[in-house]
C-alpha cells in the first residue's frame, strides 16, 4: 500500500481549480477576431475618455472653432496662415481635414467618441435594466396571480405588445415628437430594445428555479432577494452581457441612422453618426467628410459584434467542446 | 385546430387593441400638437358629424378621439392632417411601391443566404468560414446609409448608371424595352444594397443552426446507416435545420413598413417607409396612427402565420 | 487477445494497438491508447469500464464515426482495414456489414421523417430494394424487432413512439442489412429497468437468429453476465483485463475488475455494504507515467507508479494488465 503519486492528484486540483471566468477567459483568448476586438474597445474606451478632456475640460482640441478660409480641407493638410492664433489647431495640422465651417474633424471626432459610446452604453443600460427587470419579475413571480391573470401572463403580454411595434418607426415617431435631445434618444433607444432581454432572463429564471442550487437555497430558508441576487442573477448574467455587448452596437448603429434622418444627436453635440450623416452633402468635395466616421463606426460596431460574439461562444460549454 | 385559431385570434385582436390604444396615447401625450401644422382644424366645432370627421375631434376627450379613430379606419373615412385625402388609399399607392422592392430583397435575402451558410457550416473552421463569417461580421456593423452611399458610388463612376428613384428621370420617352429594363435596375440595386445586411445576419443564423443540427444524434444514426456525406447532411441535417426559419418569414411581414425607412430614403423611393418619414415630419397623426397600426397587424399576422406555418412542417408540433 | 487457440480462424474484428486522439487547446489527448481487441463470428464481446474510459470511442472508431483521429493501430474487418479504407468503401460496410445502435434512442431517430421511411433508407441504399420492396421489408423488421401494428407504426413519426419503442426501431435499422457485426453502445442505458430486459432479450435473439457477432459496450455488468460469452474491461482507455464471462466473474485479477465486481449488489449473498471505487478516472490529459489506476488502487506498490503493466497472463485466455501478476515483481499474493 502506497499513498497515490502526488503529481497525480495535483494536476487533477489544478484542472479542477480554474474559475468559470478563467475558463472562459482562456477559451477568448484563443478567439483571434474577438481579441482583436477587445483591443479596438479599450483603445476606444480610452480613447473616448482623452476626447472628453482635451475637447471639453482641457481644451487642446476645439470641435466647436469655425475656420471658414479653411474649409473642407483634406486630411493633413496644414492651417493657412490667415487663421488668428487661437483659431490654428494643435501642430497646425488638421489630421481629419475640415468640414465645411473649417470646423477640425479630428477634434469633433474626439468629442464624438465620447458621445457615440455613451449613447450606446446608456442606451444599453437602460434596455437591460428594463429587460431584466421586467423578466426577472416573470421569471421569478410568474406563478403568483394579479387579480385573473398570473404575473407572468401579464408581463410576457406587456412584452408581446412591445415586441408589436415597428421598432425603429416608433423611435422615429417618438424622437420627432419629444423635444431634441441627446438623453431622450438614449432612453428612446433604450426603451425599445429591452424585449429580448426581458424575454431571455424570464426563460434563465425559470430554468433556474428548478434547479437544485434554488431549491436548496429556498430549502435553507434564505430570503428572496437573496436567492434572486445572489444565486440567479449571476447565473443568468452571462447570456445577457453577451447580448448586451451586441445592443451597444445596435445602439450606436440605430443612432447614426437617426442622424441620417435628421432626428439624431442635435448641436453642439458632435457623435460618429451626425458627423456621418453630414458629410454625405460632400460626397464628392470632401469625402473625408463621409469615410472617417463611417469607417470608425464600421469598426467600433465591428469590435462589440466580434467581442460579443466571442464571448457567446467562449461561455457556450458545448461548443467549447466542440472547437477543440 | 380550429380551436386554436379562435383562440389565438381573438388573443391577438385583444392585443391589436391594446396596442391602438397605447399607440395612440403615445402619441397623444407626446408634446407637439398636429394643429400647429396645419391651423384650420380645431376651428370645427361638433354639431354635425361630417365635419367633426373633418376636424380629426382634438378637442374631445382622449377616449372619444380613440373611437373615432378607429371608426373611421374601418369605414374608411380617415383622412390626412397634412392635405385632407383619405389616409388609406394612399396607404396603398405606397404600398403597390414598396412592394417590389421588398419582394425583391427579401427574395435576395433567402436565396442567398442559406447557400452560404450551409456551406459555412458544414465547412466549419475552413478559410471559406472565417472569410464569409469576417465579411458577414462588417455587413452587419457598418452602417447601412455609410455602406449604400459608396456603393452607389461606386454604381454612378461603374455603369455611369443612376440608381436613384423608381426610374431613370426622363426616360418617359424611350421604348417599351428600356423602360422595362430601366425599372429592372432601379429595382434590383437598391434590393441588392438592401439584401446585404440582411445576408449577413440570416446566413450566420443558418450557420449556428446548421452546426447545432449536424452535432444531433440522428445525425450520427443517419452516418452509421452509411448514407454519403451529402445525403447525410442535405437530406437529415438540413430538413432539421431549415424548422426555426420558418418562423422567421412570418417576422419579415413587418420590415414592409419599418424596414425600409432608411433605404426608401436613400434612394427616393416613394414607398411605405418614405410615406411614415414624412407623417413623422408633419405630425400627421392619422397616417402615423394607421401605419403604427398596420405594422402591429403584420407582425400579428405574421406570428400566426408563423406558428401555421411551423405546425405544418414540424411533425412534433401540434396547434392547441 | 490473440492467442493460439482462437489463431486458427481469424476473427471477424481485430483490433491492434488503437490508438484515437482528440486535438484540443493544450495537444492532442489520447482517448484511447492502445487496444486489442477480437470479436468472432457469432459471439457476443462485451466492453465495459466506468463512462470516459474510451469505450464508446472504441466502438465509434470500428465505424470510423468518431470525432476523434485515429493515430495508430489497425482494425480488420473480414480481412479489411477500416482505419484506411477510403470513404466510399467505409460507406459500403457501415449500416451494411456491421450496424449499431447508440445509447439515446430518444434522441437516435430524425424527428421530420416517418419511421417506415427511415427504415426503408437503408435497405434501399445497400440492398438496393424498390419502394414496394422496402417496404415490405421494413414492416417485417418492425414485426421482428417485436413492434405491433407495424402498417401503423411505420406511417408515424420519432415523436409518437416511447423511448424503448425507439430503440427497437432502431434495432431494426441496425440489422436491416442482416450484419455480420452489430455494436451496441450502452444500448438499455436510457431505458428504464423493465424496458432494458425486453432490449436485451430481442438482442439476443436477434443475435441467434441472425447469427450476428456482437460487441457490447456497457458499464452494467448485470447485463454482461447474462448476454457476453468474453468481456473486455477498460481503464482510461487501456484494457485492464480480459477473459471468458466466467474468468471475469469468478476469478478477477485486476483490482480494477474487482472493484467494480464489488460496487456490484448481488442479489444472492445477504445485503452487504457496496464499495464505492475511491476517487475518479484520471483525465485523459494528465495521465501518470505509471498504471492510471493507481492513484485508486489498494494494492498499488512500487511498480505500479513507475512503469506501466502490459497485458500479463492469468490462465489463457485470460489476461489482466497489472504487476501482481507478474511473478519477478509481485512480493505479495493477492
Amino acid at each position: 500500500m502506497t499513498t497515490p503519486p502526488a503529481s497525480t492528484s495535483r494536476a487533477e486540483e489544478l484542472g479542477a481549480a480554474e474559475t468559470p471566468f478563467q475558463q472562459v477567459w482562456r477559451s477568448l483568448r484563443k478567439d483571434r477576431l474577438a481579441m482583436a476586438g477587445l483591443y479596438v474597445l479599450l483603445g476606444l474606451i480610452a480613447l473616448a475618455l482623452v476626447g472628453k478632456l482635451l475637447t471639453e475640460w482641457w481644451v487642446v482640441f476645439d470641435p466647436a472653432t469655425v475656420r471658414l478660409p479653411d474649409k473642407l480641407r483634406p486630411p493633413m493638410s496644414h492651417a493657412s496662415a490667415a487663421l488668428a492664433a487661437d483659431q490654428v489647431p494643435p501642430f497646425g495640422t488638421y489630421f481629419f481635414g475640415t468640414d465645411e465651417l473649417g470646423r477640425n474633424v479630428f477634434a469633433r471626432m474626439l468629442q464624438g467618441s465620447f458621445v457615440s459610446l455613451s449613447v450606446g452604453i446608456v442606451a444599453v443600460s437602460i434596455s437591460l435594466s428594463v429587460g431584466i427587470l421586467i423578466g426577472g419579475l416573470a421569471g421569478f413571480y410568474g406563478k403568483r396571480k394579479f387579480g385573473f391573470v398570473s404575473v407572468d401572463a401579464l408581463l410576457m403580454r406587456v412584452t408581446d405588445v412591445a415586441l408589436c411595434f415597428p421598432t425603429f418607426f416608433l423611435i422615429l415617431t417618438v424622437v420627432a415628437l419629444l423635444p431634441p435631445s441627446i438623453y431622450n434618444i438614449m432612453i428612446v433607444i433604450g426603451m425599445t430594445s429591452w424585449m429580448g432581454t426581458a424575454r431571455f432572463v424570464r426563460a434563465e429564471f425559470l430554468s433556474l428555479r428548478e434547479r437544485d442550487f434554488v431549491t436548496a437555497a429556498q430549502a435553507l430558508g434564505l430570503p428572496e432577494w437573496r436567492i434572486i441576487f445572489r444565486h440567479m442573477v449571476p447565473n443568468a448574467m452571462a447570456p445577457v452581457l453577451v447580448s448586451a455587448t451586441i445592443d451597444v452596437a445596435y445602439a450606436i448603429l440605430t443612432e447614426s441612422a437617426l442622424s441620417f434622418l435628421g432626428f439624431g444627436v442635435r448641436p453642439p453635440f458632435a457623435t460618429w453618426g451626425n458627423i456621418l450623416a453630414d458629410g454625405r452633402g460632400y460626397i464628392f468635395d470632401a469625402p473625408w467628410l463621409f469615410a472617417i466616421p463611417g469607417t470608425a463606426i464600421l469598426l467600433v460596431v465591428l469590435a462589440f459584434n466580434l467581442v460579443g460574439e466571442g464571448l457567446r461562444d467562449a461561455m457556450n460549454p458545448r461548443l467549447r467542446k466542440r472547437a477543440s | 385546430m380550429w380551436r386554436f385559431l379562435t383562440r389565438t385570434i381573438l388573443q391577438r385582436l385583444l392585443l391589436l387593441v391594446f396596442i391602438s390604444i397605447i399607440s395612440h396615447a403615445v402619441i397623444h401625450l407626446a408634446p407637439g400638437q398636429p394643429t400647429e401644422v396645419d391651423p384650420m382644424n380645431p376651428m370645427m366645432k361638433a354639431q354635425d358629424i361630417a365635419r367633426i370627421r373633418q376636424a380629426f375631434h382634438l378637442d374631445d376627450p382622449f377616449y372619444l378621439q380613440y373611437w373615432h379613430w378607429i371608426r373611421d379606419l374601418f369605414s374608411g373615412e380617415l383622412k390626412s392632417f397634412k392635405d385632407g385625402l383619405p389616409v388609406l388609399p394612399k396607404i396603398w399607392d405606397r404600398f403597390c411601391n414598396s412592394l417590389p422592392l421588398f419582394a425583391c430583397t427579401t427574395l435576395i435575402v433567402w436565396t442567398l443566404s442559406f447557400p452560404t451558410g450551409i456551406h459555412a457550416a458544414v465547412k466549419r473552421g475552413s478559410r471559406y468560414d472565417r472569410a464569409t463569417t469576417f465579411i458577414a461580421y462588417a455587413l452587419i456593423s457598418v452602417p447601412g446609409f455609410f455602406l449604400s452611399y459608396m456603393l452607389i458610388l461606386a454604381m454612378v463612376q461603374l455603369f455611369h448608371m443612376p440608381v436613384i428613384g423608381l426610374r431613370t428621370f426622363g426616360s418617359e420617352g424611350s421604348s417599351t424595352m428600356t423602360r422595362v429594363m430601366d425599372r429592372i435596375w432601379h429595382l434590383v440595386i437598391p434590393s441588392l444594397m438592401a439584401a446585404l445586411t440582411g445576408i449577413a445576419i440570416l446566413s450566420r443564423y443558418v450557420r449556428s443552426q446548421m452546426l447545432e443540427v449536424i452535432e444531433q444524434d440522428y445525425v450520427r444514426t443517419a452516418r452509421a446507416k452509411g448514407l454519403d456525406e451529402d445525403t447525410v447532411i442535405y437530406g437529415h441535417a438540413l430538413r432539421n435545420a431549415l424548422l426555426p426559419f420558418v418562423t422567421m418569414f412570418g417576422f419579415l411581414l413587418p420590415g414592409l413598413i419599418s424596414g425600409s425607412v432608411i433605404f426608401e430614403q436613400i434612394f427616393a423611393w416613394p414607398g411605405l417607409g418614405m410615406l411614415g418619414y414624412e407623417a413623422i415630419l408633419s405630425r400627421d397623426f392619422p397616417m402615423i396612427l394607421t401605419l403604427n397600426f398596420i405594422a402591429a397587424v403584420l407582425t400579428l399576422v405574421g406570428i400566426l402565420s408563423s406558428d401555421i406555418l411551423y405546425a405544418l412542417v414540424d411533425p412534433r408540433i401540434r396547434l392547441e | 487477445m490473440a492467442n493460439g487457440a482462437e489463431a486458427a480462424i481469424p476473427p471477424l474484428l481485430r483490433i491492434r494497438d488503437l490508438r484515437v486522439e482528440f486535438e484540443t487547446d493544450a495537444g492532442s489527448v489520447p482517448a484511447v491508447r492502445g487496444v486489442d481487441l477480437d470479436v468472432h463470428a457469432g459471439e457476443t464481446v462485451a466492453l465495459v469500464g466506468e463512462s470516459g474510459c474510451g469505450k464508446s470511442v472504441t466502438a465509434l472508431a470500428v465505424m470510423r464515426l468518431m470525432t476523434g483521429r485515429v493515430a495508430s493501430g489497425s482494425i480488420h474487418f473480414e480481412g479489411k482495414d477500416l482505419a484506411s479504407l477510403a470513404e466510399p468503401e467505409m460507406r459500403r460496410v457501415r449500416g451494411a456489414q456491421i450496424g449499431m445502435i447508440f445509447q439515446e434512442p430518444m434522441t437516435s431517430l430524425n424527428p421530420v421523417f416517418k419511421i417506415g421511411r427511415q427504415i426503408e433508407e437503408v435497405l434501399v441504399l445497400h440492398q438496393k430494394l424498390s419502394g414496394a420492396a422496402a417496404r415490405t421489408q421494413a414492416l417485417d423488421l418492425l414485426t421482428r424487432v417485436g413492434i405491433p401494428s407495424p402498417e401503423q407504426r411505420a406511417e408515424q413519426y420519432p415523436h409518437e413512439l416511447s423511448g424503448g419503442m425507439k430503440q427497437r426501431v432502431l434495432i431494426a435499422i441496425a440489422i436491416a442489412c442482416k450484419p455480420k457485426l452489430l455494436i451496441a453502445d450502452e444500448p438499455t442505458t436510457a431505458l428504464d429497468v423493465t424496458i432494458q430486459a425486453q432490449i436485451m432479450a430481442l438482442l439476443k435473439s436477434l443475435k441467434d437468429e441472425l447469427n450476428m457477432a456482437v460487441l457490447l459496450i456497457t458499464h452494467d455488468l448485470g447485463v454482461v453476465a447474462h448476454f457476453a460469452e468474453r468481456v473486455d474491461v477498460m481503464y482510461a482507455g487501456k484494457l485492464v483485463e480480459h477473459g471468458s464471462v466466467r474468468d471475469i466473474f469468478k476469478r478477477p485479477a485486476h483490482p480494477y475488475t474487482r472493484a467494480l465486481l464489488g460496487a456490484l449488489p448481488d442479489p444472492l449473498k445477504p445485503a452487504k455494504r457496496l464499495e464505492a471505487i475511491p476517487g475518479r478516472v484520471p483525465s485523459p490529459a494528465m495521465l501518470p507515467p505509471g498504471c492510471a489506476f493507481c492513484a485508486r488502487c489498494k494494492h498499488a506498490f512500487e511498480p505500479c507508479q513507475a512503469e506501466q503493466p502490459p497485458l500479463l497472463p492469468i490462465t489463457a485466455p485470460h489476461v489482466a494488465a497489472c504487476w501482481l501478476h507478474d511473478p519477478k515483481r509481485a512480493t505479495t499474493s493477492v
